[in-house]
């Protein structure tokens, strides 16, 4: 177990590279998502406005 | 080498997609600037950002790659400069979108930026080949006979194959908002957010 943590002393690098890209494009994929809610609720007073 | 070549499984298909998705970034407002289709630049759009996301993790990855394996976390040689320029240009795209405020001037000049930019690519392509770098050659997108063993190859590519579908899956969640937004002012938009509220009205 605390070898396959270490990965022979690069365990720092090799987890916090995977961390960042995980962090990076799971942030990527859901920020469109909560956009396009908001999006929907913008457009909706934008056209009762109108 | 030891185990940190695991972090090339994360790096090289996040490098190969920073400068696939500026090539389709340039490419879909070209089209948009040269044939007014607003799909174009609505697709360069989304891009930009997805991008920058690409270009930021190799960038970091790479860099922690390097420590180990360099010393360095960073050295100005032609790759990783060529790299940051990368990363600046899509920057630099996003700022101009922001910075003016017609969505269809922005999205002109801004498509401009991108084309000019294009240049860059090949520079980061070649750069481990025109000049001497710390980073090594391609070992993957070569043709003769890959100079990888076969079982690094295949996890390899298959995290190829994985970021490509994510690209497209990602893309098309940006360009739809991208669309939403553009298109306010058509009927069909307006029909698309009537349902909506309706759907929000009966669920909640």
């Amino acid at each position: 177990m605390v070898e396959f943590f270490d990965m022979g002393g690069y365990g720092f690098y090799i987890w916090i590279s995977y961390g960042i890209f995980a962090v990076m494009l799971g942030y990527n994929y859901f920020a469109p998502l909560s956009r396009h809610k908001k999006l929907i609720q913008t457009l909706s007073l934008f056209y009762n406005r109108q | 080498m030891g185990d940190s070549y695991r972090i090339i499984f994360i790096h090289a298909p996040s490098a190969w997609m920073s400068m696939f998705t500026y090539v389709v970034m340039a490419v879909a407002g070209a089209t948009g600037l040269i044939w007014r289709i607003k799909l174009g630049h609505a697709v360069a759009r989304a891009c930009a950002p997805l991008g920058a996301v690409f270009t930021f993790c190799a960038l970091v990855t790479g860099a922690l790659w390097g420590k180990p394996t360099w010393g360095t976390y960073w050295i100005w040689d032609a790759r990783l400069t060529s790299e940051l320029v990368l990363l600046f240009l899509y920057f630099g795209y996003m700022a101009l979108i922001s910075a003016i405020e017609d969505k269809r001037t922005a999205s002109r000049a801004a498509a401009l930026l991108a084309v000019v930019g294009l240049v860059n690519i090949p520079i980061i392509h070649y750069s481990v080949e025109w000049w001497n770098t710390l980073h090594q050659g391609s070992t993957v997108t070569r043709l003769a006979r890959p100079a990888m063993d076969i079982e690094m190859l295949i996890p390899l590519l298959i995290m190829f194959a994985a970021i490509n579908f994510y690209f497209i899956a990602s893309l098309f969640n940006r360009v739809r908002c991208e669309l939403l937004d553009q298109e306010r002012q058509t009927q069909w938009v307006k029909n698309l957010v009537h349902k909506h509220q309706m759907n929000g009205q009966a669920h909640g």
